[in-house]
């Protein structure tokens, strides 16, 4: 089953990039975010969006996973519109938003168990493995309002580590975490797009990892109509 | 959404929010001289002409105005839902526009209706108000109009007010049924064999035919109010495309 | 098992999950835990509800009268009323965590059923209010002078219905999760829905007072219940997509 799956993701990845954005028309409160907005997205690449504040840079990563059904125009998954295989495409997808989506009164561990159920997993292991990749180990058993908004961030990020989904939609995942932190996580967004995943996100960090980077900037598209 | 292509062409014309505006201007002139002439048929014969009722007296022909506002309040509720859930499924805008116009005519046809109520039920029954099963089933269908405007005028985007109207009003209409029978229920178990506003056996064709065209004159005047409202509102919403500026200047 | 997951994942194969690991069953058990987990944490939130379950029955004899020929005939309607206000309170609570938190989003983006999530949440919910308002409600009988052969009555028209209460509440949550006046709001949404649920419940407490059969009325409130049961998480679906959207 695995097996076939892998060939299968393989042959996919070399005919046809992983996500195609066309035509995408986005309006808020009577002005144009973007409009003929178009990309696309192939695996190993991470896509970085750019803009001023205000200029929909969180509108349109949740409208790319799915959450604002508010826009015009089309979203390609591996070839098929979003709109036509919403399970499949939320299965394939791990979305960080502003709020990390953390409980205060709950503990790090108790936070990802749910998590894990949610993505259909029960493995235990998968949780350290994901609470080690963020460098949280040892804070397991700490309720996270006794953390460092950094720490409960990266209980937020260590949700990526959960899934084998290949689509990572982030925003500002970066949000409070310290320098040596974020160069971590960067050579783990990396790792993440040499297996062949990838990445959509915002920041206000310099990125290092040019090699894979690539930009959108939301700035020229305001206004065009 | 994919099962689009079954459905026929007039349906996606509806869609567009400009042949719409254009069509209801056409029809609109009809349906106003239709509820003026029906409805003034109906007032002369049920208050002048129709026999007094041989134990309410004249008192009963509030019913001209009662009848057709309840059964208005019900059916209004009905369209709205169901053009709520149209707007819901194929994201057709002009759908939500009439649930929204919907809204305030059938409270004010559930508001008519339950003072027409209160002033039938002085004569009748000596008291303003009776916990009646119809009466009250009315005031409970005015609540679920209030909770629908609250919602829509509550939530800013406009088509998520309209899509979670939409929801509300077709939790509402799955319900309609349910409060209204066990209101029904719980009447004749606390005041059981009380004298029923309308429920008169075998009402003369003198006094029905009246009340028929009364009820076929408030729907029309229904359509019309409709029509109104809903082309009040796509001039509002589409002010900004070309048509309705084009519209603007011309007048 | 656990080395195998190691295993996948330093081979690099990014799939998504799979089909296999679908289950609907685990999701809801999960969660329940959760909920009932979150709820324990802060455990005056859980009480809150069964004060004012209290404080409500007790305004009654202070504003009508002591007098038990009063109260009696009184009992079955107001504990009826005062449960389903206490539930009504509780309910605007039921996603808004969970939305100014961002759990909501990840629930929604989940691969699995948000039907059975939803319904876990509304189980939870009702473990945590409709089921201690049941077993004080008793109590509340004793204060307003409620016979004691209402007593059987007044508990299963109560377990039988506040379940229903929480479905239907659950809707109105859903629809006002994304707007900061939520409370007052709510309850003019879902009052007119409890109704049904109101009027049956009470009749079982008569039903039962006065020595007739319950099991009519019993059987309405079940057959609401299914019904919520089946319908609701539906609507409460729907509605927390577009209140997300928003």
């Amino acid at each position: 089953m695995s097996d076939q799956l892998v060939s299968e993701n393989m042959s996919e990845q070399v005919s046809e990039p992983l996500l195609r954005v066309e035509n995408l028309f986005c309006e808020r409160d009577e002005r144009v975010l973007f409009d003929e907005l178009g990309f696309t997205l192939s695996a190993g690449q991470i896509l970085q969006v750019e803009g001023q504040n205000g200029s929909g840079k969180t509108t349109l990563l949740r409208i790319l996973c799915g959450l604002s059904r508010h826009y015009e125009g089309e979203i390609v998954w591996r070839g098929e519109p979003v709109s036509q295989q919403r399970e499949r495409y939320h299965r394939e997808l791990v979305y960080l938003g502003h709020q990390p989506g953390v409980k205060a009164v709950l503990t790090a561990e108790e936070n990802l168990r749910w998590y894990a159920a949610l993505d259909g997993s029960i493995d235990d292991s998968v949780i350290s493995y994901a609470l080690m990749q963020v460098g949280l180990e040892g804070f397991e058993d700490v309720p996270c309002h006794m953390l460092s908004a950094g720490q409960n961030r990266r209980v937020g990020l260590a949700r990526l580590y959960l899934s084998q989904a290949p689509l990572w939609i982030l925003d500002e995942p970066f949000t409070a975490i310290d320098k040596k932190g974020v160069a971590a996580q960067e050579a783990l967004l990396v790792e993440h797009a040499e297996r062949g995943g990838c990445v959509i996100l915002t920041t206000h960090q310099e990125l290092q990892l040019t090699d894979y980077l690539s930009h959108i900037n939301l700035d020229r598209q305001v206004g065009t109509s | 959404m994919s099962n689009k292509n079954w459905m026929p062409r007039w349906f996606y014309q509806l869609a567009s929010p400009r042949w719409c505006y254009q069509i209801t201007g056409k029809l609109m002139p009809g349906f106003i001289l239709a509820a003026v002439l029906l409805i003034l048929a109906g007032v002369a014969w049920g208050l002048a002409f129709a026999p007094a009722d041989y134990q309410q007296g004249n008192s009963f022909r509030i019913i001209y105005l009662h009848v057709p506002s309840a059964f208005l309040a019900q059916s209004i509720y009905m369209t709205m839902a169901i053009a709520g859930a149209i707007g819901l499924i194929w994201k057709m805008k002009v759908a939500d526009m009439v649930a929204k116009s919907c809204a305030p005519i059938g409270a004010s046809m559930a508001i008519l209706a339950l003072v027409t109520g209160a002033i039938w039920g002085k004569p009748t029954w000596g008291a303003w108000w009776v916990w009646d099963a119809r009466l009250t089933s009315m005031l409970i269908l005015l609540f679920l109009y209030f909770g629908v405007m609250a919602l829509n005028s509550a939530i800013e985007n406009e088509s998520t007010a309209a899509q979670a109207t939409a929801v509300l009003a077709i939790v509402g209409l799955v319900n309609i049924p349910i409060i209204k029978y066990s209101v029904d229920w719980w009447n004749t178990l606390h005041q059981p064999a009380t004298f029923k506003l309308t429920e008169k056996p075998a009402m003369p064709v003198e006094m029905w035919l009246p009340l028929l065209i009364m009820v076929l004159g408030f729907y029309c005047f229904f359509a019309v109010a409709l029509m109104l409202r809903l082309r009040n509102e796509i001039i509002q919403r589409e002010r900004r495309a070309g048509w309705v500026r084009e519209l603007l200047i011309e007048k | 098992m656990n080395d195998m997951g190691t295993k996948i994942r330093k081979l690099g194969q990014l799939s998504g999950t799979s089909e296999e690991v679908f289950r609907p069953g685990s999701v809801l058990l999960a969660t329940i835990r959760r909920e009932l987990l979150l709820a324990f944490r802060r455990r005056s939130d859980l009480v809150n509800p069964l004060i004012f379950f209290l404080m409500v029955a007790t305004l009654f004899p202070l504003g009508i009268s002591p007098e038990p020929s009063v109260l009696t005939l009184l009992a079955p309607g107001v504990v009826w009323v005062a449960a389903l206000l206490a539930t009504l309170l509780s309910m605007d609570s039921l996603f808004r965590s969970d939305f100014d938190d961002g759990s909501l989003e990840q629930i929604l983006l989940s691969p699995q059923p948000l039907f059975m999530v939803v319904l876990g949440k509304v189980v939870a919910h009702w473990i945590m209010t409709g089921l201690p308002l049941t077993l004080m409600a008793p109590l509340l009988g004793i204060m307003l002078f409620l016979p004691a052969e209402g007593m059987g009555g007044l508990m299963l028209s109560l377990l039988l219905g506040t379940p229903t209460l929480s479905l239907i509440g659950a809707i109105g949550a859903a629809l006002t999760v994304g707007l900061r006046k939520g409370g007052v709001l709510i309850s003019l949404l879902v009052l007119p829905l409890y109704i049904p649920v109101l009027i049956f419940g009470t009749a079982a407490v008569e039903a039962s007072v006065t020595g007739l059969p319950v099991t009519g009325h019993l059987a309405l409130l079940g057959a609401l219940l299914a019904l919520g049961f089946s319908l609701a998480p539906l609507a409460i679906a729907a509605a927390l997509r577009i209140s997300v959207s928003g």
